[in-house]
Order: C-alpha cells, then structure tokens, then sequence
C-alpha cells in the first residue's frame, strides 16, 4: 500500500456526529442535518454553538451534532435559546424544529423570539404533518391532505387554512434574514445551504434573527416512496409555499 | 410601645403616601415597622387603606384586627372603620369632607379640617400631611423631625418645589393638636 | 448596617441581585409586579438582563435557557401564571438545572382574585407537574425573611441542581418593612458549573437532556433524582418553634398567616393559656421533627391556613393520628386577623376543658 495521502473530496462533517441517525429512509431531516453541520464547519463555530432541539422527530438532534445541547419542551426552543444566548451573547444559538413544534403548539415562542430580533437561527423543517406522533395534521398540512386526524382531507371551514410561517415572520421587524427552501434537488440543496449559512451570518455578525423554513418530506407517514415523496411536495407543496428569500435577500 | 394606625381614603388623597411616611420615619429612627396596603382595583377610585405599625419590639401581625388609633380621610371611609376603633382608641377625621359626628363614647375623636387647611395653605393635595402632622402631634410615634428628614430626603429634583408646603402642612396638622390641648388644660 | 424600608416584591427583587442572580424572565401580574418593574430598572445597572416574555410558559423556559448556560437566573409570578410554568418547572428538574421561582400566591382557582392566599400549598409542595419530583419549597413570613431565604434559595438550587420556589403570599408581596441586606454575591465568583453549555472549546460536547426512551436508563434517572431529594429532605429541613416548651395547643402555620397568628399567640398567652405554634419555613421538606419533639406536651394541634386545609395534609401524616386536629382555613383571598385566630385558641380551650 502506498502511504501517499489523499485530498478528500467528501467526508462527514466535523460537526456532525458519527453515529447513525434516526431518520427514515427518504426524510429530509437527515439532509438539513448534514448542511447545518458543514456550515458550523464552514463557519469555524463548532466550539461556540448551542443547538436546541425540539420535540418531534428531530428530538434527538441532540446526539447527531459534535455540539453543545440542550432539549427544550415541545415548541419552546426560541424561549429556551433566548435565555441562553442572553447569557452567552457570543455564542451561536441555533433552534431546530419541525412544524408542529414551531407552527403549532410553539407560535407564540417564535413569533416573540422573532419579534424581538434574538441573534438567534431558527431552522424550521415544515413536512406538513407531525412525524413523530404519526402523521396527524399540523398547522402547515395542505388544504385536502389526508393524515392521521384529517382522514378525508383538511377541510378549511373545519380546520383552517395551512399557515405560510416564513411569510407571517417575515411581516414582523426583528427578523434581518427569512427564507424558504427546499433540498430535493442538489441545485435547491445548494440554495438551502446558502440561506441558512445566510441566516447564521446574520446572528454571527450579530444583525439579528435568522430563519430559514424548509420543505420537506415525510415519506413514512405520507404513505409514499421516497421518490414519489419527493415529487409530491414539489407538486403539492411548492406551490402553496413558494420558495423565496423574504427578508434579508438581493431584492431587498 | 406599640403603634398600630389604619390610614383610609380615596385613592387619590394621598393616604398610602401618609402611611409610607411614617413607617420611612420609623426606619430612620431605627424602629421596626410594617406597613399594608389593601391593593389592585380597589385602589382606583374607591376607598383604599392602609395599615402602618410602629415598635420597639419585632412585630407580630402586620394585619390589625381592631386597630387602635384610625384616619378617615372621607366619607365612606368613616362608615366603614369608625365601628372598628378598638375600645379607647382615636379616631382622626377629615372635618372638611366628613359631615358626620361619630356616637362613641368609647374613643377620642379629633375633627380636623385637613382639607381646608390644606386649601388654605395653597394645595388641597397636602390634607394627608395635615392629618400626619395631627396624628404625630397626638401620638408621637415617632418624632416630627424625623418626618422632616424623610420629607427633605424624598422631596428632591423636580419635587422640591413641594417641600416647603408639605413642612407646612405638618406643621399646621400639629398645631390644631396643639390648641386643643391648651383648650383642655 | 443599613436598614432601608421596602416592599417585599421589591426586596425579594433586590435580594436575587444580590444573591449573584443576573438574569430575570417574567410576565407581570398582580400581585407581583413590582419584581419586574424593579428588576427592569436594576438589572442593567449591575450588567444583568431583565426580559419580559410573551407568556409565563416562555419566561420559565428562558431561565431554563439561561440556567443551562450556567447563570443564575430566575423567575417570579403569581398562581395563574405558575400554573403555567408547571411544564418548565418540571422539565428543569429533569434537565437537573437550577433556579429560583418566586410564587406571590393569590386566590384560585381560575383567574381567581389577587387577595393574598396560599392555596398553591400542594402544588408547589407535592411535584406540580408531571413525573416524580419535588423543589424545595420556602415559605417566607416576613420581608426580612424572604430575603434571605432568596440568597438560601440560590445556592440549594445550585447545589441539588434543582428548581427553588419561593411561596409567598400577596401580603407579603405588597406590605413594606425595612429590611437588611446582608450579603452581597459577585456573580463572577461562584464556582465554575462543570455541566454548563458555554461551547464545547477544548472539551467533548456537553448535553442537557430530559429524554430517555430506555425505560431502565430513565429509571435509573429517576432514582438519582430521588437520591437528591432525599439529600435535600435530610438538609434543608427549616422551622421555627414559638412559645412551644408548656404548650398545649399548639397552632401550625406557614407564612403571614403565622405571623397573625404569633399576635394571637401572645395575646391569649397574655390571659393565661399554654398555646404556641410550630412554624414550618421549609414547606417541602416538611419538618416532621418538632411535632415528636412537642407532641408529649401538646394536647391538640391547631392548623390555620388562608386556603382550604392544604399543609393540614402533611401536619396529619406528622402527628400520625397521635392527637386531634382542628383546622381553620380562608380560601379565596381573603385573611386573618389576630383577634380571630385568638377566638379559634379560645373555643378549643373551652372544648378541651369540657
Ligand atoms: C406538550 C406536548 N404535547 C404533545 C406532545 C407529543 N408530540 C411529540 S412530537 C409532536 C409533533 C411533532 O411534529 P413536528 O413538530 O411537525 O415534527 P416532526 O416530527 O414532523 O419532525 C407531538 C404532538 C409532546 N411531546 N408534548
Ligand atoms: S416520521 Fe417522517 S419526519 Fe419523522 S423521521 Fe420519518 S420520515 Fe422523517
């Protein structure tokens, strides 16, 4: 064997822990994983983040990054990272939540957290359903979705309209950066990866709050392969939920 | 010894400020001191009251059962707490806004015209120091400098401009104590 | 030392500064406004944080935060708003993370009033939320007192790593007395908590967690949990005795009731009667042990409480069917006065008698 060495071209992330995660096969919680990773690389802030997990299937976000953790309740990890970067200003504060964490029983959490400006990154993972629980309807499930507790669709007159929460944050003031993105195309994955390193910047440079919503699927409780989960949220889900840069972005 | 006062009134007349005092003339003078307010809505606009007391000695209760010496300020005031002076104790009257005569034999009573005086000396606001300054007088529960000291303390800044009235006022409050005295002697 | 004249809001305000805590998250309600209204204009002079949150629900989660980041911080409020905290509370004590939660207890249930009560006795004594945990529980009966049962309360919560609370009532809240401060702690100096997120710099990741799915794994929690409770039951027990030696009725209150009922107590001692109170300060750990120490004296024990008979559950389990009981309670916001509990000693005296 040679003992010549080799650039490497891919490799895991620092930041990402080398364990298995506990992801579905197809779930895009395991893609924004590795992009929040390579940025703390990127960025040089692995010995100075937090990352604050929530309730859902990404509660054990925990044990995935090679970071400071910490565990809040179900849709109180804005209130959780604000204590916590109140007391470390210099420190990276990211929450990481899903939708019915954020959008649902957490509203109020990230509308004030968002509305105050905390120098805080929010990464909201919206998959139109709770995961964890086993698909029932969240805030964001689509007009006509069928879940758990919609079982002939989301009717509007019975329980409203899904909620576009990039676009509420963004009619709030705090917020400096507010995008929404997707990651099933490696063009779109490189955009994401954009936003979000945007959305830290805007905390590291001490600007204000970052959020960055992403669509993603849930191929177990959609009742779909990944492939066609995929293709479902690119048909049903993009166009509701637009992907653009709502604050902080060139236009702006 | 042992002061105990229930000081009542419309929110507005100054009642809790002239508990306040006493109880901060108190603490100067290195005595112990409670003082209660009843507080929330009833503070506005009805009848508020406060409970001050004064020792040498650590005080028990700072909620008076059946208060020794009480200060109505108006009306309402005195239909509600004139049946509560403890037996031999006195009650201080606001005469200016209090038509009514109280029936007790039991108590010593002092009509004073707080609010007229108050008037007469330039701002109907200062009727509380007034009766402060009658109820000092009778009782001395602590000494009047030490009141002056607190209001000279308090009164600073833009408020400073008050401090001769508010003397005034006190002074005035004790004087009617004063003249009943010689009266009686 | 100087002795300034304050109202106990106020004072418990400056106490927690000056017990070393620098970051205060709260939601105003009546009867304890004052904590935060004080803490807003003092807590940038001394460098600290005063944050108002949208609710009680975030406010409790943001001392979680900063307490993870190893400050210490706190929280005060009154019973709607604790109710509402009950799901921080919890997951901090699972999380093992300090803090000291102040509770100016109004009258309940629902929104209640805002009279002075104790009616969150059993909350706050027997868990309050959900899993198996208790918080050492204080119960002040003067401003002198919380005060410095605020500084105690600090350092038992960073000792057990467990949540503090404070349960006052509105008069204490809202009365002044004048008060000693008698220490001061330079947050700076507190020792350096080994388990405190600060970023993981020349040291492996750390994690503050309240999730186990391995049940055995979380059980073995939960009995590490119990262990230090069981530290703190044996530690942290406080009390007063009060004119107990020849006493035969003995009255047991917490808070201000107590000290309307010391009034009475030296009253009717005043006319002859053998009456004296054990006061128990830390509520939970409830103190069991002058209930033996004076039981062979007493002939009947004599609970006053502004609620409906909460503490008279744990004077039951402490005088074990031993001797009878007589309860008094005031639910709903309203209080004492001295000459009633005096009226209460009586009629069990002439009962006893009979
Ligand atoms: C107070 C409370 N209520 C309910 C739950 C149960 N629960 C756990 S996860 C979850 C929904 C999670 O959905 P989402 O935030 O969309 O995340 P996902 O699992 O889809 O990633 C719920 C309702 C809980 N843990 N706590
Ligand atoms: S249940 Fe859905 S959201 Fe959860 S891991 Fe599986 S695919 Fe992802």
């Amino acid at each position: 064997m040679s003992t010549q060495t080799y650039r490497p071209l891919y490799q895991r992330p620092k930041s990402l822990s080398p364990v298995r995660n506990s992801y579905c096969p197809g779930c895009h919680h395991g893609i924004i994983h590795r992009l929040l990773a390579e940025l703390i690389d990127e960025l040089q802030i692995q010995e100075r983040s937090v990352i604050v997990a929530p309730v859902g299937c990404s509660v054990l976000a925990y044990n995935f990054f090679e970071i400071d953790a910490i565990q809040a309740a179900h849709g109180r990890a804005p209130a959780v990272a604000t204590g916590i970067k109140r007391v470390h200003p210099e420190m990276v504060v990211i929450t990481y939540q899903g939708d019915g964490d954020l959008a649902a029983i957490g509203t109020a959490e990230i509308v004030h957290a968002a509305n105050r400006g905390e120098r805080i990154t929010t990464v909201f993972v919206n998959n139109a359903n709770f995961g964890m629980t086993g698909g029932q309807m969240a805030p964001t499930t689509l007009i006509g979705q069928k879940t758990e507790t919609t079982p002939e669709g989301r009717d509007p007159l019975r329980n409203g309209f899904p909620i576009r929460v990039a676009e509420m944050i963004a009619s709030l003031t705090g917020p400096v950066y507010v995008a929404r993105v997707a990651v099933y195309t490696p063009p779109l994955v490189a955009k994401a990866r954009n936003s979000m390193k945007k959305a830290l910047l805007a905390q590291i440079e001490g600007r204000g709050f970052g959020f960055v919503e992403i669509l993603s699927t849930c191929p177990t409780n959609w009742g779909l392969t990944p492939v066609q989960a995929t293709k479902w949220l690119e048909e049903n889900m993009v166009p509701y939920y637009p992907l653009a840069e709502f604050v902080g972005g060139p236009q702006t | 010894m042992t002061y105990e006062l229930l000081c009542a009134g419309f929110g507005g007349q100054g009642v809790m400020l002239m508990g306040q005092l006493l109880a901060y003339a108190a603490t100067i003078e290195g005595k112990e001191t409670t003082f209660f307010q009843s507080y929330g809505p009833e503070m506005r606009g009805g009848t508020a009251n406060c409970q001050v007391v004064i020792s040498n000695t650590p005080i028990s209760s700072p909620v008076l059962s059946s208060p020794q010496v009480v200060i109505v300020m108006n009306r309402p005031s005195f239909e509600k707490y004139e049946p509560m002076v403890h037996s031999g104790g006195i009650l201080f009257v606001n005469s200016s806004l209090i038509d009514l005569v109280s029936q007790r034999a039991d108590i010593e009573t002092h009509y004073i015209p707080a609010s007229q005086i108050a008037q007469e000396i330039g701002n109907t606001l200062v009727a509380n120091l007034v009766m402060t300054g009658a109820y000092v007088e009778r009782l001395h529960p602590i000494a009047s400098e030490s009141i002056e000291a607190v209001l000279k303390k308090t009164l600073t800044g833009r408020k400073e401009q008050y401090l001769a009235l508010n003397l005034e006022a006190f002074k005035r409050g004790a004087a009617v104590i004063t003249k009943t005295k010689e009266q009686t002697t | 030392m100087e002795r300034v004249l304050m109202k106990g809001t106020e004072a418990c305000a400056e106490a927690a500064i000056k017990a070393g805590c620098r970051y205060f998250f709260g939601y105003p309600i009546t009867p304890q406004n004052e904590v935060a209204s004080y803490m807003s204009k003092r807590m940038p002079e001394v460098g600290g944080v005063y944050l108002q949150g949208e609710s009680e629900l975030a406010s409790i989660n943001m001392v979680m935060g900063a307490s993870a980041a190893g400050a210490r911080a706190m929280t005060s409020s009154s019973s709607p708003g604790i109710s509402l905290m009950q799901e921080g509370i919890s997951y901090m004590v699972g999380c093992q993370l300090p803090g000291v939660i102040v509770n100016f207890v109004r009258g309940g249930p629902g929104l209640g009033g805002i009279g002075p009560a104790q009616s969150d006795y059993l909350q706050a004594t027997k868990g309050g939320g959900h899993g198996d945990y208790n918080l050492v529980v204080l119960g002040p009966s003067s401003i002198q007192e919380l005060v410095d049962l605020m500084k105690d309360a600090f350092e038992i919560a960073d000792r057990y790593r467990n949540p503090v609370l404070i349960l006052a009532d509105g008069i204490i809240g809202q009365m002044m007395e004048a008060v000693q401060f008698k220490f001061e702690i330079d947050p700076t100096t507190l020792p350096d908590k080994t388990w405190a997120l600060d970023g993981a710099k020349g040291r492996t990741k750390r994690l503050i967690n309240s999730l186990d799915l391995v049940p055995e794994r979380l059980e073995q929690h939960n009995w590490n949990l119990q262990a230090k409770f069981a530290q703190a039951a044996e530690t942290e027990l406080r009390w007063e005795e009060f004119l107990l030696d020849d006493a035969e009725t003995v009255l047991v209150c917490f808070g201000t009731v107590a000290r309307i009922a010391k009034k009475a107590i030296e009253n009717a001692r005043q006319k002859g009667i053998k009456v004296g109170m054990i006061r128990p300060i830390s509520l939970w750990p409830f103190p069991q042990a002058p209930f033996q120490k004076f039981m062979a004296g007493a002939k009947r024990f004599l609970v006053v409480e502004m609620n409906a008979g909460q503490m008279l559950q744990d004077v039951r389990l402490a005088v074990c069917c031993q001797r009878p009981i007589r309860f008094s309670g005031k639910p709903g916001g309203t209080t004492f006065n001295p000459e009633m509990i005096e009226k209460l000693i009586w009629d069990l005296e002439e009962e006893g008698s009979k």
